[in-house]
């Protein structure tokens, strides 16, 4: 029972990570239907920042607490600062453009990234600083969750809540959804549309850089390509849910956590990616839209 | 208190108003009548600033809002009804009255006018919490015109709101279209094929045919045109 309790929250764990990056895909998507494929990139532009924030604030003696703190809130910063450039400078040219333009543009702006981070830093793995300390009162349930686990798990949850909150009550939330079900029309009540699709492009590079630091001290390293295969990973997330949908994202993130780590758990870790893309394909089949994904159909 | 002067806008390549000149005066209902593809959408849409023209001018109260985003358009007060409804369809009916109201800061005011357009059409009322997808053709035409309404425009803009609704409910929308005239001395452009219906209601019309203004006139004068009966009234 501990065991299967393990590897459930292990797959938690997992899907709480894809989820803070699937958030992002699936936003943007639905407010201007790109498929960001530099989203990965965000990801890991926020781990370096808070890699290099770290080792300085060690090296000058802060204490762990707010070595973590900092460089989390720094990291989101400077993430959030690429992901609004490279709206402006990638995608908001290429507006009115066919789809395939800025889709082009996106994956241009990935490799982009992954090269700049690979001459400006190196193509080695780096060792990521555990920022998250273990706390004593974590040592009973050990074998079950630890420390790190449960800070993401609660650090995920947290984000989640206030985004819901965000987007259900405020002035710019009501905004980001009138514009994701009709941009013409928005922009006929009077909202600013352009400023509406920085913000999520703002809202998910936060997700992602937090992701990306929680991620980067449970594993210990980081190299300029994580961002690329947690990307991916997120990406089918997103798609599983029903990319456009929030709650799918989360959904599928959760879903596909479980998938690969249950396969890892009981079958073998070589084919958790088999599985995981094995049940995309079938829930495709049955859903094409995703599984809280809803089928365009207007009404004329 | 709106003023087209000379305005042409181009898709792309495509030029859809070449050159027209339109003047509506405070208080006026005047329509702009033609066939399909005349260019009575885009007009509209230039003026929102949703197709911005190549060339030409447009002026508010005297001031040029040519060039202006949108958003910024909506604040100086022109509103928008159009054409198909684009109704928010995962938006509750009265969400979607509030993103009518998304630049007003007087919460009481939005109240008021929440009312006043549930007074206008009282089964918007009985429907506030469903989505506004799910709401019938007629239903989602009274939505777009009240969502516009709270605003609380000086100048309407209304594209075709009869299209695709029974004559019963059409008869009725152009009752509250005069009376949201007459009421409030709301300013009101309204686009439509429906010429008889529309040259009824309005003080003034324009006929357009191929990006061009051809005629002006009365309302009155227009119904009785024989060129105007012969091709936009079927007699």
């Amino acid at each position: 029972m501990n065991y299967f309790l393990e590897i459930f929250l292990g797959g938690l764990t997992r899907g709480s990570i894809y989820a803070l990056i699937a958030l992002g895909y699936t936003m943007v998507y639905g407010i201007i239907e790109l498929i960001n494929f530099a989203h990965g990139e965000i990801y890991m532009i926020g781990a370096f920042t808070a890699l290099i924030v770290a080792s300085v604030l060690t090296l000058l003696g802060f204490n762990t607490l707010s070595v973590f703190i900092l460089a989390l809130v720094l990291a989101v910063i400077y993430s959030c600062c690429y992901a609004f450039t490279m709206e402006k400078i990638a995608y908001k040219p290429l507006r009115q453009a066919p789809r395939l333009s800025a889709l082009i543009s996106a994956i241009g702006m990935s490799l982009f990234l992954q090269n700049y981070v690979l001459l400006a830093q190196t193509s080695d793995f780096l060792p990521f600083p555990r920022l998250i300390p273990d706390f004593d009162f974590m040592e009973p349930y050990a074998h079950i969750i630890t420390t790190q686990e449960a800070v993401i798990l609660i650090t995920t949850a947290i984000f989640m809540t206030i985004l819901t909150i965000f987007i259900k009550f405020t002035r710019m939330g009501k905004a980001m959804r009138a514009t994701s079900q009709d941009k013409v029309m928005a922009a006929l009540t009077g909202i600013d549309v352009n400023r509406v699709i920085s913000f999520t492009f703002i809202v998910g590079a936060a997700a992602a850089a937090v992701g990306g630091v929680l991620i980067a001290s449970h594993i210990g390293m980081i190299n300029f390509y994580i961002g690329f295969i947690a990307g991916i990973k997120a990406f089918v997330a997103a798609v599983l849910g029903g990319i456009g949908s929030i709650p799918g994202a989360v959904l599928g993130s959760f879903v596909l956590g479980w998938t690969e780590s249950f396969c890892t758990g009981y079958v073998s870790s070589d084919y958790e990616d088999v599985f995981a893309f094995l049940f995309l394909v079938l829930i495709l089949i049955f859903r094409p839209a995703g599984i809280l994904g809803r089928s365009e159909s207007n009404k004329v | 208190m709106l003023k087209i002067s000379d305005v042409k806008t181009y898709y792309g390549n495509i030029q859809a108003l070449k050159g027209i000149n339109v003047e509506i005066a405070q208080g006026e209902i005047i329509t702009l009548i033609g066939a399909n593809g005349a260019g009575k959408t885009t007009t509209l849409m230039s003026v929102s600033g949703i197709v911005p023209p190549r060339s030409g001018d447009i002026f508010f109260e005297g001031n040029p809002i040519t060039g202006l985003k949108p958003h910024e358009i909506v604040e100086l007060g022109i509103c928008q009804v159009p054409e198909g409804r684009h109704i928010f369809p995962y938006l509750t009916v009265l969400e979607n009255l509030d993103m009518g109201a998304f630049l007003r800061k007087d919460a009481d005011g939005v109240r008021q006018d929440r009312d006043y357009v549930f007074s206008l059409f009282p089964i918007l009322a009985n429907r506030r919490h469903q989505a506004g997808g799910t709401l019938s053709g007629g239903e989602q035409q009274m939505l777009a015109i009240s969502r516009a309404l709270m605003a609380r425009p000086r100048l309407l803009l209304m594209d075709e709101p009869s299209l695709g609704l029974a004559p019963l409910i059409v008869r009725q929308i152009f009752g509250i279209i005069k009376k949201i005239n007459e009421e409030s001395r709301t300013t009101i452009f309204l686009v439509e094929q429906n010429a008889n219906l529309a040259l009824k209601i309005a003080h003034r019309g324009y006929v357009m045919e191929n990006g061009r203004i051809t005629q002006t006139d009365t309302a009155a004068d227009l119904l009785n045109n024989e060129d105007v009966r012969k091709a936009y009234l079927g007699v």
